[in-house]
């Protein structure tokens, strides 16, 4: 028997599910206030009487209060009755085989009545009003269902039984690898999803001929995951030959040869001081905390999985991201999470989206929600975070998710053991995110939904809240020898590498399964959420079953590992894979790509036409461009205080709502000892030179770090590449030159890298297009600082009338790439480049002067430069400030024709001081707005400058201004001469107003885009 | 004065079991976090129990509603023992999901009516999870664990946190009864403004009805609040604490010190 349970809003109570879907068809331009009611409902299947589901409704499913239901068999008349006469019923539920997390719960909540149901699940019920049948599909497809993940039922409920799995007959399938030709290699590679290359299939082919049979399906797969971009990152940390103007290099192993060599330089120079624990190494890279902890951080993407499947994309990606610290060492205690994202603008027309493509605004929506229903359900607080635009986006979203966390120092490695049996513990495996490992070294396409739809996954946080709990508790009992995450590649990935040097034998049809119908190599390599698995010695594994059982978590042993050397697949006692570990790890045919970087030539930046000194406009269009304008919406719907230990949080200043450089957590909440998460990124640089990006993204997370008070000796950096596809030279040389910079830059500032990533492959192929879309190159530089003692933390806000205001660190004419060339349409100009030894010696005097309680508060001056870091000051601060243009430390350099009208007009008005930029055309924007690297607005009690001016020697500092009591924002420019109103003749020497804005308006120009 | 024991009760998707044993700690009570199911096989271990405290988080993912299904399992299997434990004057506190929880398993306000619960917990009106700092008006009569506090400010962080009384004469009866004792309040707002007057968002970040943050029973001895008061307990919690706002310790911590001298 199927019941059906609708849940409307009651009388009175506002009907959130509709008003949303009525907001989103009015933001896409499909309707217009069109009339929607929307219930959720629930679908049970069992032998169930009326009253007893009445009953289920009332106590369980629906809330009498605020909410009505509607309760008959599917089938009935009265459930395609509509609630306000609208003309359309539309249904969506998850199709067959998708997580349906609240089902599940649904399902044994029940059972806790006494009551017998076989299945649940759960689905959204929309009735429409008027709308003609085109638009009522994309409503469908656009709006209320996702097609990855979701089916659409027009009308009323066909089917009177829930359908799940099948059955599954054994049968070995191997594959006639020995003897193809290479066109029939390469198919093989394409149609069987494994996108190896073709001298990777000749590889395998001629290992098989030695071995003189064919493989396996299940072999195959093995091979491909672990030789996929995803697990063993071939590209970076294979061999390269790179050219750019310095000449030609070969790099063995490029990733070991830039960012690898950077850290192990400086782990060398620090000698007994050395804090890296381990790196590079495990699922995340770990540093000394104190004495008693050391913590734990990595950054991953989820980018493919994204553009289909926003919600689930990023849902899954933070979900992985968090296991990652879980699987590191013998498994570490999540403490907070990050998140970056770059979206095509959200304001893209609907009617311009190649097919195949997701609305912008639906991706980031979807996204969005997608990080915050795992991060939350996890108690895990989102703390950090960026979001960039882009149009080259718009196929290819970008979803970095970061977690880190704290291990106790002696638990910090693991070393699994002969004998140890393998143990899953968590999810049970169904299949879900078949392929996904393999998929995200591919080009996306429009036909990828359709394709790839398995590689789109629904998860579960409470599973892995679950996991954590007792994982936490076998760890501090001693009831494991090693544990790693189940990520992409599945089992496939976790055993082959937790074996890698002992050998493992695992019984496929031991893993328990979501439903029926599984083949053994569905089994294997299924990517299903919310699994670790342990090396568990035999004497431990009862105690260890025992604790999962206490808390429901289930706990399966799948095999053991053993001294062989060799990875054996078995099912139903069929032998189905025999792999020699070393063939699998070290086997991968070592190809040589070529890399080439051309710098482009300088182009000068022509300045704006301009006719007046009053850049006030320009600046409120950077605060409103959307890098800039505020991510309130983001950051209110995560939690960012669980776990109490939130110190300074990400929104800042008088009325908790301005840009904060850095959060700052306690992880210990009986120590003092504070955590400092920030990041840096800068694709707009990317296109000019991705050298001085890769470099200006870590002095922007430094100086982030930096500007709430944390130690830079004690930063430690994570490296996350998304990039074009890199088999074409000039994308690779562009990555290979970012990496170049990452070590240089890491060396000059003593700053290791821990971890890092790389997503490649990231373009979009429209139908029909010849040239692919590709993402601008995309470097994250993700940073953990630290502190002593929290309370000697700044933020950026102003705090009193009466401050004075210093910048520190030197302007450039470094325009290129700016926000204010974005906004007002330049191009060319200077990327801006980073003095490595003076960015060192400004970040240790300002720490130092932080430290001494000599900062009342302290931007960095990054996107906009010197005027929105002082607005932005202002309005978070709730306090005024006047500036001056005159004293901003600077290095730029007057053309010909500035020079000699400089000389001229100071002959004709002796005695008169003008300032030597003055005559300068291009001086006054990039005063205000060029995007030097290292440099910071500080504020500084009076009585404290001398204090602070005597920290900050040797390091450019001067005085600029000072914060007033005014509830305004004045900048003044250059001193010059000022035309007479009259005669047009330079009469006059002053100083032109150049920013003029009353806060609010500062305020609401960077509140107001993203204000969803 | 011997520390009372406080029992923290954790479930599947339970977050704030550690912090909130910490403020009780720091309050000066014994805590344990205990897991649902070793209290459902063996529910004599109230006894050994003064405090009872469910803290926030996403119970059972919050699936179904917010904090129904641990709401069920305690009405269909400690329901008895919960009555003893309410019966021999101890204490109750829910935090956020545990309020829901309190709420929906009939702990904090009983049905005393056909009519079915007297209040319930409902999605924001923003329909959306909000985490922001609330000022809040606290009437310290009425509850034992708000004695002598007249306002506070913390964070709260909730998707589902609007109350919605079954009626306004159910309403205007808790309100009369002191029931009521933690309402939102605009953050610089006089004496002067009503305690149910209007109060917009975000002051009022969910929309409840008559601006309600929190609910106690008659006795005063069973609290729920949306609100986290183990979020602020250390001088760094307060947002503004860079600005020199906020006390040498958080507002919330009082909470906990009223429940644990309660006992002395």
């Amino acid at each position: 028997m199927l019941w059906e349970v609708d849940i409307y809003p009651a009388k009175g109570q506002p009907d959130l599910i509709a008003g949303q879907a009525a907001t989103d068809a009015a933001d896409l331009g499909l309707a217009e206030n069109l009339s929607i009611s929307a219930a959720r409902g629930y679908l049970i299947q069992g032998d169930l009487a009326r009253g007893q589901v009445d009953r289920i409704a009332a106590e369980l499913l629906a809330d009498g209060i605020v909410e009505r239901t509607v309760i008959a068999r599917v089938g009935d008349a009265t459930l395609a009755e509509p609630p306000n006469a609208e003309k359309h019923l539309v249904h969506v539920l998850p199709k067959p085989g998708v997580m349906d997390p609240v089902a599940e719960s649904a399902l044994e909540a029940i059972a806790d009545f006494g009551l017998q149901t076989d299945a649940v699940r759960t689905l959204k019920k929309y009735w429409i009003g008027d709308l003609d049948a085109q638009r009522l599909a994309a409503l469908c497809s656009k709006i209320l269902a996702n097609d990855a993940i979701e089916q659409v039922i027009i009308g009323p409920l066909g089917f009177d039984k829930l359908q799940f799995g099948s059955h599954y007959d054994f049968r070995l399938v191997t594959v006639p690898i020995r003897g193809m030709d290479d066109e029939a290699l390469g198919r093989l590679s394409i149609d069987g999803q494994l996108y190896l290359s073709v001298v990777e299939m000749q590889t395998i082919q001629a290992h098989f001929r030695t071995l003189g049979r064919d493989p396996t399906d299940v072999e195959l797969e093995t091979i491909a995951q672990t030789w996929s971009e995803h697990c063993s990152h071939k590209t970076l940390a294979g061999r390269i030959d790179y050219e750019d103007e310095n000449g030609q290099r070969r790099f063995e192993n490029m990733l070991k040869e830039t960012i690898f060599a950077a850290t192990r330089q400086i782990r060398k120079a620090a000698g007994d001081e050395d804090w890296c624990v381990s790196v590079f190494s495990d699922n995340a890279g770990v540093v000394r905390f104190d004495g008693q902890y050391n913590v734990v951080f990595k950054v991953e993407t989820h980018n493919h999985p994204s553009a289909l499947e926003p919600y689930g994309g990023a849902n899954t990606g933070i979900g992985g991201v968090i296991r990652d610290p879980m699987g590191t060492g013998m498994g570490a205690k999540p403490i907070c999470n990050t998140d970056v994202f770059c979206f095509a603008p959200p304001e893209t027309p609907a009617d311009q989206l190649p097919p195949g493509v997701l609305h912008p605004r639906r991706v980031m929506r979807g996204v969005v929600a997608g990080v915050r229903d795992y991060g939350n359900r996890m108690g895990i607080p989102t703390i950090n975070g960026a979001v960039y635009f882009d149009p080259r986006y718009l196929g290819n979203p970008l979803v970095y998710c970061g977690n880190a966390g704290l291990i106790p120092a002696d638990k910090s490695f693991k070393n699994p053991q002969p004998g140890d049996l393998i143990v899953a513990i968590g999810g049970r495996t169904g299949r879900d995110g078949i392929h996904g490992a393999t998929f995200s070294s591919a080009e996306l396409t429009s036909e990828s939904e359709t394709l790839s739809g398995g590689a789109v996954q629904i998860g579960n946080a409470i599973t892995e809240k679950m996991v954590l709990d007792v994982l936490i508790a076998a760890r501090d009992r001693g009831l494991y020898s090693a544990v790693t995450d189940c990520g992409a590649g599945g089992f496939s990935s976790a055993v082959g590498e937790m074996g890698e040097n002992i050998g493992a034998e695992v019984n496929l049809e031991t893993v328990p399964l979501k439903y029926d119908g599984l083949s053994y190599t569905e089994i294997w390599i299924s990517e299903a959420q919310e699994r670790m698995v342990l090396a568990v010695p035999e004497n431990k594994w009862e105690e260890l079953k025992a604790l999962c059982d206490s808390e429901d978590v289930e706990a399966t042993v799948i095999g053991r590992f053993v001294p062989t050397g060799r990875l054996v697949l078995k099912y139903r006692g069929h032998e189905v894979g025999d792999l020699a570990m070393e063939f699998l790890h070290d086997g991968r045919p070592k190809i040589v790509r070529q890399a080439v970087y051309r710098p482009q030539p300088l182009v000068r930046q022509a300045p704006p036409e301009k006719h007046d000194w009053d850049y006030t406009d320009e600046l409120k269009d950077i605060l409103g461009s959307l890098n800039v304008a505020s991510k309130h919406w983001i950051i209110r719907q995560y939690d960012h205080e669980v776990q109490g230990g939130s110190a300074i949080k990400p929104l800042v200043g008088v009325e908790n709502d301005g840009p904060g450089d850095a959060s700052v957590i306690r992880p210990r909440l009986d120590s003092r000892r504070g955590l400092v998460f920030a990041c840096g990124m800068n694709p707009c640089y990317g296109d000019l030179d991705t050298y001085w990006m890769a470099a200006s993204a870590i002095d922007e997370a430094m100086r982030n770090c930096v500007a709430v008070g944390a130690d830079p000796r004690r930063i430690a950096i994570l490296d996350n590449f998304c990039w074009g596809a890199t088999d074409r030279p000039e994308t690779l040389g562009s990555l290979v030159r970012a990496a170049l910079a990452c070590h240089d830059v890491a060396v000059a500032l003593g700053t290791p890298f821990i971890s890092g990533k790389d997503s490649l492959y990231n373009e979009f192929r429209p139908v029909g297009a010849a040239e692919p879309i590709s993402i601008p190159p995309s470097l994250l530089i993700s940073a953990m600082g630290q502190v002593e003692d929290v309370g000697r933390c700044v933020t950026m806000d102003l705090k009193a009338p009466g401050s004075l205001l210093y910048q520190v660190g030197v302007t450039r004419e470094e325009m290129g790439g700016s926000h204010f060339a974005l906004t007002q349409g330049l191009s060319g100009g200077e990327v801006p480049k980073v003095d490595a030894t003076m960015a060192k010696a400004t970040f240790a005097a300002l720490y130092k002067a932080i430290d001494g309680g000599l900062v009342r508060a302290c931007h960095d001056l990054s996107e906009g430069g010197l005027a929105v870091a002082a607005a932005e000051m202002a309005f978070a601060g709730g306090c005024g400030a006047q500036l001056s243009l005159a004293h901003v430390p600077h290095a730029i350099e007057p053309d010909e024709d500035s020079k000699q009208e400089l000389a001229r007009l100071a002959g004709s008005l002796p005695g008169e001081e003008i300032h030597p930029l003055a005559t300068y055309p291009a001086a006054t924007a990039a005063l205000l707005f060029a995007e030097s690297n290292t440099r910071f607005l500080c504020e500084v009690a009076e009585e404290d400058a001398g204090a602070f001016e005597a920290a900050m020697f040797g390091v450019p500092c001067a005085r600029v201004g000072e914060v007033t009591g005014a509830g305004k924002l004045e900048i003044l420019g250059l001193a010059q001469s000022i035309a007479d109103a009259d005669s047009g003749q330079g009469c006059e020497i002053g100083q032109p107003i150049v920013i003029e804005a009353e806060l609010g308006e500062l305020k609401q120009a960077w509140q107001s885009p993203l204000d969803w | 004065m011997v520390s009372p024991n406080v029992l923290i009760l954790r479930a599947p998707g339970t977050q704030c079991d550690q912090e909130t044993a910490f403020a009780f700690e720091k309050a000066g009570g014994t805590t344990h976090i205990l897991h649902i199911n070793r209290l459902l096989e063996s529910p004599s271990r109230f006894r050994q129990f003064q405090i009872l405290c469910v803290p926030g988080g996403f119970s059972y993912g919050d699936d179904v509603a917010a904090g129904r299904i641990l709401a069920n399992q305690i009405q269909h299997h400690l329901a008895g023992h919960l009555a003893e434990f309410k019966a021999a004057e101890k204490l109750i506190l829910g935090i956020c999901n545990g309020f829901q929880v309190l709420l929906k398993s009939g702990i904090l306000l009983p049905p005393e009516t056909e009519q079915g619960p007297a209040a319930t917990l409902t999605w924001n009106d923003s329909g959306r999870f909000e985490d922001r700092w609330v000022k809040l008006a606290v009437d310290g009569r009425a509850s034992v664990f708000l004695a002598g506090i007249e306002s506070m400010y913390l964070p709260i962080a909730h998707a589902e946190g609007k109350f919605v009384p079954r009626d306004e004469a159910t309403c205007r009866q808790l309100a009369a009864a002191g029931q009521l004792p933690l309402r939102y309040r605009p953050l610089g707002a006089g004496d002067d403004l009503p305690l149910d007057g209007p109060v917009p968002f975000p002051d009022n970040p969910n929309g409840s009805v008559a601006n309600t943050a929190g609910a106690c029973d008659p006795t005063g001895r069973v609290l729920g609040l949306m609100p986290h008061p183990e979020r602020h307990i250390d001088r760094t919690h307060h947002p503004r604490w860079t600005r020199g706002e906020g006390g040498p310790v958080g507002d919330g911590l009082k909470v906990f010190e009223n429940a644990i001298a309660y006992f002395a």
